[in-house]
């Protein structure tokens, strides 16, 4: 059998620390740098978010005001709408009744914001 | 014809005999050791999906006379020395860290002749390196006092192998070596950390940037159990090999293994593998020890919406960003996020799928049981697999730590905003770390959900691991 070499490039306690302290710290340049680029990325989408619904009313302003349809009256007891993000509506109400079931609350004096997949 | 004779054949032939040679026992212990790791993945459902190969592998590869896999091939290929495909052994000197000179292969070939077998060959070349006069008395000694046959010799010589190539190993290798050239180059790893960029949503990390300081934090096991493998007397590529256990991340375990120590792989993975499944048992009294009943009790603020554009910007920052760093994380990473692109394109669905099912099962497949077959008993059953046991849960218990202090620090930092808790989740593990995490804030609080909090540090610690990764690689390296 070769028992392949243990011994060659073995660090002394010295070097084995600071290669440990440098890497610890290089790991936490890279994901701080990462952390710095996605809050600027994050801010950029704010804002041009923001700029676009400026645009919006303004862009809509010139037209004649349409009588807006009035929108249906939600039914009763129904509490606005609910975003779902990758998940069927039926799986939704099925996650929403089984809600209300566990905390004995009826279904119509709760209100669900969003339902998201964890996976 | 002789069927007594023919019989005898047949039994000292047949892999029943292999275990009564020198050393066979060992294979017996390696079996047992396959039946447990089987039971666990089964039984005790232990990261099923992998360790069940794995603990297959260990099986087949430890039947004396199967063939699947040959250790001597791998390191003749890893060493660049010569290879004998009869006995399955690199001729490399150990103590010399180079490959035997003429004197050595022609000590080896005599020896051979002379009935020896390679571990007492290697072991009369081990210490201080032999004269070739030194090397023709032992020779002199061994022919006149055992029945010499040149013939051994001479078809151990026709057969050599100066120097392997994957092509070699193809012609010469059995189905786990042809398997595990796909570890060798790398490749699985890398796949299965497509698979997993396509089924991770990044999203509560771009929701809350800084739970990206909770995944380096909890990086310090791999730098603590590096540098306790360094004082243990481990050479720094071994070290760096055990050291990412603590990232708690197989396939980049796997990758910087294969690349930095792949002698050590069996037990690197296996302890990596196990351990991930043991993180509620090893995580949980930890999270209790360090955080405080008011600190456990904190319900955090939904994190704000991420829109579908960050979404798609975002792996493609990463790569850039992270492979302009550090550049030899660029597989992993680019990888990652190259899975995760296909994810949130919404254009490339189908590929999506693949990546996260019928690649991913078919890539776990392959790494699993040729990782298993790594563990031949002659290298495994050793006292440096009992340390690296031993060091891969202190990895692990100095990641939780790293990451739990971090979310101390961000708990005081926020004016109590912030469960510590979810700190701990920075071990990657993706989900199970971020599960722990849930789990022991509703021990406080039943009311609180942590999950998706805790998916920020969890999913952040993916790539602190790929960077401490490609440190690690960058600094051993060849």
């Amino acid at each position: 059998m070769n028992t392949l070499a243990l011994t060659a490039g073995r660090l002394n306690v010295g070097d084995a620390g600071i290669t440990a302290v440098l890497g610890y710290a290089v790991v936490f340049f890279g994901l701080v740098l990462l952390m710095c680029v996605i809050m600027i990325m994050g801010k950029a989408m704010a804002s041009s978010g923001k700029k676009a619904d400026a645009k919006a009313p303004a862009a809509a302003a010139p037209a004649p005001a349409a009588p807006a349809a009035p929108s249906a009256p939600p039914a009763p007891g129904s509490a606005g709408e609910v975003k779902l993000f990758d998940v069927p509506d039926k799986e939704a109400a099925m996650i929403m009744a089984i809600v209300a079931d566990q905390m004995g609350k009826p279904l119509n004096e709760l209100r669900f914001k969003s339902i998201k997949e964890v996976k | 014809m002789n069927i007594l004779e023919t019989l005898s054949k047949l039994v000292t032939e047949s892999g029943f005999a292999g275990f009564f040679a020198a050393g066979g026992w060992k294979n017996l212990i390696m079996i047992a050791i396959a039946c447990v790791l089987l039971y666990l993945g089964i039984g005790k459902k232990f990261e099923p999906l992998l360790l069940v190969g794995i603990a297959f592998g260990v099986l087949l590869t430890n039947i004396p006379g199967a063939g699947l896999y040959h250790m001597g091939m791998w390191d003749s290929y890893v060493y660049g020395c010569p290879y004998d495909p009869v006995n399955d052994y690199a001729l490399y000197n150990t103590a010399q860290e180079r490959s035997y000179n003429d004197a050595e292969l022609n000590y080896y070939l005599y020896a051979r002749s002379c009935g020896q077998t390679t571990d007492q060959i290697e072991a009369f070349l081990s210490g201080a390196e032999k004269s070739e006069a030194e090397l023709n008395t032992e020779c002199t000694k061994l022919g006149s006092s055992s029945d010499f046959d040149q013939s051994i010799g001479m078809d151990v010589l026709s057969k050599l192998k100066t120097e392997l190539s994957f092509t070699d190993i193809i012609h010469l290798g059995g189905l786990l070596d042809i398997l595990y050239i796909g570890v060798k180059a790398g490749v699985y790893p890398c796949l299965i950390f497509m698979g997993v960029g396509a089924m991770t949503d990044f999203g509560p990390m771009i929701a809350r940037p800084s739970s990206m300081l909770m995944g380096a934090a909890a990086q310090l096991g791999v730098f603590f159990a590096f540098f306790g493998a360094c004082l243990l007397g481990f050479a720094g590529n071994v070290a760096a090999s055990i050291g990412i256990i603590g990232g708690a991340d197989g396939p980049t375990a796997i990758y910087l293994t294969t690349k930095l120590a792949p002698a050590f792989l069996g037990p690197i993975a296996i302890a990596a593998y196990s351990y991930m499944a043991l993180i509620p048992m090893i995580q949980k009294p930890l999270m209790r020890a360090l955080t405080t009943e008011k600190e456990r009790k904190v319900k955090m603020e939904q994190a704000r919406n991420v829109s579908k554009v960050e979404k798609i910007i975002f792996p493609i920052v990463v790569s850039v960003f992270v492979i302009l760093l550090i550049p030899s994380t660029a597989p992993l990473i680019g990888c990652l996020m190259f899975g995760n692109l296909l994810r949130e394109t919404g254009v490339t669905e189908r590929l999506s799928d693949t990546a996260q099912n019928a690649l991913m099962n078919i890539v776990t497949l392959f790494l699993g049981i040729s990782v298993g077959a790594t563990t031949v008993a002659a290298r495994f059953l050793s006292l440096q697999t009992l340390m690296i046991v031993g060091l891969g849960v202190i990895a692990f218990m100095f990641s939780t730590i790293g990451g739990l202090l971090m979310g101390k620090i961000m708990y005081k930092l926020s004016g109590g905003k912030i469960n510590p808790l979810i700190g701990s989740a920075g071990v990657s593990a993706v989900p199970m770390a971020a599960r722990v995490s849930q789990d022991v804030g509703r021990e406080s609080n039943p009311n609180n959900f942590l999950l998706m909090h805790a998916m920020g540090p969890n999913v952040a610690g993916v790539i602190g691991s790929a960077i401490a990764a490609g440190f690690l690689l960058a600094r051993f390296g060849g």
